[in-house]
């Protein structure tokens, strides 16, 4: 079944275009990469696709229920409770632990206390940071920042997971160690991934990537409409 | 890649038959092209001339291929040099896939050149996925996955080579014909 559908996405920025015409579909348990040139419109995209913007034309989709007319407060709880999202510097409240920070999701879309610690511990032992329930942000590396961000997106079990570079702050090993259990989890729950990034080696996670050149999806994935062609100069 | 001091490093451990020798290099190098048994007999045949490697144990009457094979002395310094020198770090661009690329913008024009690179960036993107796929299944062994890490780096290598060259064939293009 067809998770995400964007037709003729088109948004602007004041006068700078993002998004000028994406159309796409996700299927049910796919893992998608984004990918292209720094300022093509990935994030755009992402927000547009999440219900976070609301595109200034075309329509999003998810499981054929058209998102962008939603009101945000509608918008606002299909992301509590069937999106998890992920950014690059994942974004833990300061002031919550970490086991609070993941278990908030679960508090907010009406889980109880007890059953939402649990579920918050299950999901940090899972990313291997189970001994840091009790520590907060401040206390932590960007890694187990990350790892905990990342288990704060999965705690609900979401349909969709979109996670923006959720691994460009992190070194290497950890970056890849985080999306390893990521992907593994995802594939396992059959949660729909779709993953910003423009490195090449993250992209390989994927089932499939998406190449963006200035706000239209590059069927080349070179960007060689975009590039000029001086064939024939001698 | 020296198979000979590969072999070496595989008798360091104790005697071997050619036999166990083929079975430890492909599973300690498991992305390596396997080893053939003539490989494997031949480059023993050279070892033991060169005094590195001597046939041992009392299997011989049984036919060449039962032989075990020990390091001798000499081999051990032999592997001991090899280990403690320095790979030169790319001393030369000998690169098919450079060269490709150079030898089309030569003879052809650059739709020429890019239609090649974007065929190759699919190429290695394919083969990025599926060693990914390949290191990420929960049983890859620690094997798998350092074998398949240095060919991704050198893929993601490649790739990025491969777009900031698709973005300059032009005017390389431009100056190779000048
Ligand atoms: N809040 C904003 N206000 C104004 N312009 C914006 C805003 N956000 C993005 N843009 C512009 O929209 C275009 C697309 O931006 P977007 O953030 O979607 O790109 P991106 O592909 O995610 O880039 P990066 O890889 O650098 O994160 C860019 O030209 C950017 O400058
Ligand atoms: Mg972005």
């Amino acid at each position: 079944m067809t998770q995400l559908q964007a037709r003729g996405l088109v948004r602007s920025y004041g006068p700078t275009p993002a998004l000028r015409g994406i159309t796409m579909e996700v299927a049910e348990g796919e893992i998608v990469a984004v990918t292209g040139p720094s300022g093509c419109g990935k994030s755009t995209l992402l927000h547009c696709l999440a219900g976070i913007l609301r595109p200034d034309a075309g329509e999003v989709a998810w499981r054929g229920h058209r998102i962008d007319t939603w009101s945000e407060a509608a918008r606002s709880r299909l992301r509590r409770t069937e999106f998890g999202v992920l950014f690059q510097f994942g974004q833990l409240v300061a002031e919550l632990t970490a086991a609070e920070n993941v278990a908030l999701p679960l508090l907010l879309a009406g889980t109880g206390r007890r059953a939402a610690r649990t579920a918050a511990l299950t999901w940090l032992d899972r990313f291997g940071v189970a001994e840091l329930a009790d520590v907060r942000p401040g206390e932590m590396s960007g890694g187990q920042q990350q790892r905990c961000a990342t288990a704060r997106a999965l705690v609900t079990e979401p349909r969709v997971l979109f996670a923006d570079e959720p691994t460009g702050s992190l070194d290497t090993l950890t970056g890849e160690q985080v999306l390893t259990q990521l992907v593994r989890l995802a594939r396992e729950q059959r949660t729909t991934v779709v993953l910003i990034t423009h490195e090449p080696r993250i992209a390989a996670y994927a089932d499939r990537e998406i190449v963006l050149r200035d706000g239209v999806i590059d069927h080349t994935g070179l960007g060689l409409d975009a590039a000029p062609v001086t064939g024939g100069v001698r | 890649m020296s198979t000979p001091h590969v072999l070496l490093g595989l008798l360091a451990g104790g005697t071997k038959h050619g036999y166990d020798l083929k079975r430890a290099h492909d599973e300690r190098l498991p992305q390596a092209r396997p080893l053939a048994y003539g490989q494997v007999y031949a480059t023993l045949g050279r070892l033991v001339r060169d005094g590195l490697v001597a046939p041992a144990g009392q299997e011989r009457l049984a036919g060449p291929d039962r032989t075990a094979y020990a390091l001798t002395e000499e081999g051990r310094d032999a592997l001991d040099l090899w280990l403690s020198t320095v790979e030169p770090p790319m001393p030369h661009v000998n690169s098919t896939l450079f060269a490709k690329v150079v030898v089309a913008l030569l003879v052809a024009d650059v739709t020429r050149a890019r239609t090649y690179l974007i065929a190759q960036r699919r190429a290695h993107t394919d083969r990025l996925r599926e060693l990914t796929a390949l290191k990420t299944n929960p049983t890859a062994t620690v094997d798998d996955v350092v074998a398949a890490d240095y060919a991704i780096a050198h893929l993601d290598a490649d790739l990025r080579w491969l777009h900031t060259t698709l973005d300059r064939v032009a005017d390389w293009h431009r100056e190779v014909h000048r």
